[in-house]
């Protein structure tokens, strides 16, 4: 790898990310809609590690800007790690489409609309890596964030699907499955200590598994065991619980 | 916010505060706006309630530099950027910190509101006197800049105002040309008081000096110390060998010691293998820098060796006309009580231009005591003592002073809270300190 693309680059898990990767020598492009607020990281991994750190604007909500903010990347990189994703507000989306579509967009359409670029780029250059950061709330609906668990969902799949279409150009596809990352998303909400990532952990795993090439990550190796318990529910059971 | 219980590194006192941890300049615009008092926390490495509260803003991810001039040695970095990661960056390029403490565990934002003094402090002055420019955040919302010529009155009041004065986003400093990541040091072994404040007079011509001294001793050797001196060893001085130091091994303090631990025994035992060791008078050698200015980073958490209800470190200056009188009449009474201290510093500082700085040209001694019941109250007799030598103690380093002893010591005490009522009129940045010292 000698460039790599972060898509949501203001995120805590992305700025990790940034840091850890650069210290690694690779350049970096850097694109967020706040695009003002990376300069400090820019300069920042520019003046530690030598790096090329290039800062574009991008709106994942836009989608008809995806293939024109694409075409003017220069150099394009090797691997792109889709980070960008919105909680939003659960129970305003129930009674407010815009929250709603809001967090559909933010968390799937968006994320198809750019990969969907990036991938015949990909499969006809016939190398490269694609990392979607998805959730463990899209393994199973649940009545508190069915909205954002149903779009994770979504991009858990479309992942899945482009991992199976990509495997013969030469492309891999990663699955990342955090649990709670303790960043601003989940301020003021009490998370269990052993069960929440820190962004630099998320950060390390996701390199790690584009190196070796893995599918599927869970960060926190407890969350897999979790997750399957959660899955093998009966649905008249599950469809009681207060989750 | 997450609420935790966050104490500093003397684990004295331990309170419940809400943290936030802001990652861009923006996100301490929305910390202002939000109605609640607030003070900025950079690593916790200071020894007291300075930067504690009911609500904490960490500046620990705020941590980025922003430019670094390797030709001149001027860095720009946010405030919670780590004196350590300075180093890692400047040191293989030539250049190290102006002035730095006893630890490179604290943020360049907690350099500046200390203004931290060094070994050099008769040399160099404190941290202050290298910066170059800082960009504030006050608590009225506006952003400013200032320097020792532009915007001064907010800049002095900054330097040493323990964060008091707003939210300090950006600094720019000069840095220390060097060679090697050598010292080259000589220790000179003293039998007693008198004999050790006149080799600091003696060797003074030294960048660095600092001597430890035996708290326990009494009789002739009353006052038996160690000065270490230094400076930075050039090429020709290695003969040859590698510049920079390899990577030094860290051990660490994995829980809170029992307090029977440390005892009059123990502290006497250590001492006594401490002092053996430097078998002849004066002795000659290269260390690395890390080894001298930073002995105690080695070892990672050396704080919970005083156990779970923590120590004080008590550090006092008190004028050098007054030094020779003053240190003996405080350290007698100190080691009479036999409260045990590893660490007892010693130092000569040199003048002192901030306002609210801690540093005035005088000898500084900085001890740590483990916390026991009748500690408090002895050390309101010290307090009182200083005083009237016409000394102070470090804002940095306490946990307990009374406010009468802030105001009636700092002699621009009143000015200091007449400016913060002036620019933070609606008490937006307020810490347990700043309540305690009746500051704010």
């Amino acid at each position: 790898m000698k460039t790599v693309l972060i898509l949501g680059a203001t995120s805590e898990v992305a700025l990790a990310l940034a840091d850890q990767l650069a210290a690694k020598s690779i350049n970096l492009i850097l694109a967020a809609r706040q695009v003002e607020k990376l300069n400090p990281v820019k300069a920042d991994l520019t003046i530690r590690f030598g790096v090329t750190v290039t800062v574009v604007a991008f709106d994942a909500a836009n989608m008809n800007s995806h293939a024109d903010f694409y075409q003017h990347l220069d150099p394009k990189p090797d691997a792109a790690i889709c980070v960008f994703g919105f909680l939003g507000d659960h129970d305003k989306a129930k009674v407010n489409w815009d929250e709603c579509a809001t967090i559909l967009t933010a968390n799937y359409v968006g994320a198809v609309s750019i990969l969907n670029v990036i991938a015949n780029d990909f499969e006809s250059r016939k190398a490269g890596v694609i990392v979607g950061i998805s959730s463990v709330a899209g393994e199973r609906g649940r009545q508190s964030n069915y909205f954002y668990g149903s779009a994770k969902a979504g991009f858990t799949a479309y992942l899945s699907g482009l991992r199976n279409r990509l495997v013969k150009s030469a492309v891999h596809v990663v699955t990342v499955k955090p649990g709670f990352i303790r960043t601003k998303m989940i301020e003021g909400i009490a998370t269990p200590g052993l069960l929440t990532a820190k962004p630099e952990q998320v950060a390390s795993s996701v390199i790690k598994a584009m190196v070796a090439k893995r599918n599927v990550i869970y960060v926190l190796p407890a969350w897999r065991w979790i997750m399957l318990v959660i899955r093998c529910i009966p649905e008249f059971i599950f469809k009681k619980l207060r989750l | 916010m997450a609420s935790d219980f966050i104490t500093n590194w003397n684990n004295y006192p331990r309170e419940k505060a809400k943290v936030s941890s802001p990652v861009f300049a923006h996100d301490f615009d929305t910390t202002l706006a939000d109605n609640s008092a607030f003070i900025v926390r950079g690593n916790g490495r200071c020894y007291g309630d300075a930067s504690l509260g009911a609500s904490v803003v960490s500046s620990l991810k705020f941590n980025r530099i922003l430019n670094f001039d390797a030709v001149h040695g001027i860095i720009t970095c946010q405030s919670g950027l780590l004196l350590s990661d300075v180093l890692e960056l400047t040191m293989p390029k030539g250049w190290f910190l102006p002035v730095t403490p006893g630890t490179r565990f604290i943020t360049v934002g907690g350099a500046v509101a200390s203004d931290v003094h060094g070994k050099n402090h008769h040399k160099d002055g404190s941290f202050s006197q290298h910066v170059i420019a800082l960009k504030i955040l006050t608590p009225a919302g506006a952003i400013i800049h200032c320097s020792a010529t532009e915007n001064s009155e907010y800049f002095w009041f900054t330097c040493g105002g323990m964060g008091l004065t707003g939210i300090i986003l950006e600094v720019t400093f000069s840095l220390k040309k060097i060679e090697t990541g050598f010292i080259k040091q000589v220790q000179i072994k003293a039998n007693g008081l008198d004999e050790v404040l006149d080799l600091f007079e003696q060797y003074s011509h030294y960048t660095y000096s600092v001597a430890w001294i035996d708290c326990l001793k009494t009789g002739s050797n009353f006052g038996r110390s160690i000065l270490m001196v230094g400076e930075h060893a050039t090429v020709p001085d290695l003969n040859g060998g590698r510049q920079q130091p390899k990577k030094s091994i860290t051990l660490s303090v994995p829980f809170n010691f029992p307090s029977f631990v440390l005892n009059g025994l123990s502290v006497k035992a250590f001492n006594a293998v401490y002092y053996g060791k430097n078998y002849k008078r004066e002795m000659h050698g290269i260390t690395s820098y890390e080894k001298f200015f930073y002995p105690l980073d080695a070892i990672l958490h050396w704080n919970r060796i005083y156990g779970s209800r923590g120590f004080v470190q008590y550090q006092f200056v008190i004028p050098k006309q007054v030094g020779k009188v003053g240190i003996r009449d405080i350290l007698t009474r100190i080691s009479e009580k036999g409260w045990g201290s590893f660490l007892a510093v010693l130092k000569l500082f040199g003048t002192q231009q901030g306002p609210i700085s801690f540093n005035m040209e005088g000898y500084t001694l900085a001890l740590d005591i483990p916390i026991n019941s009748k500690l408090f109250s002895f050390l309101d007799e010290l307090d009182l003592m200083i005083k009237e030598y016409g000394g102070r103690i470090y804002l940095t380093k306490d946990a307990r002073m009374k406010a009468e002893i802030f105001h009636s010591t700092y002699p621009n005490a009143a000015s200091f809270t007449t400016f913060l009522n002036k620019i933070d009129p609606e008490k937006k940045i307020v810490s347990s300190l700043s309540t305690r010292l009746e500051i704010k």
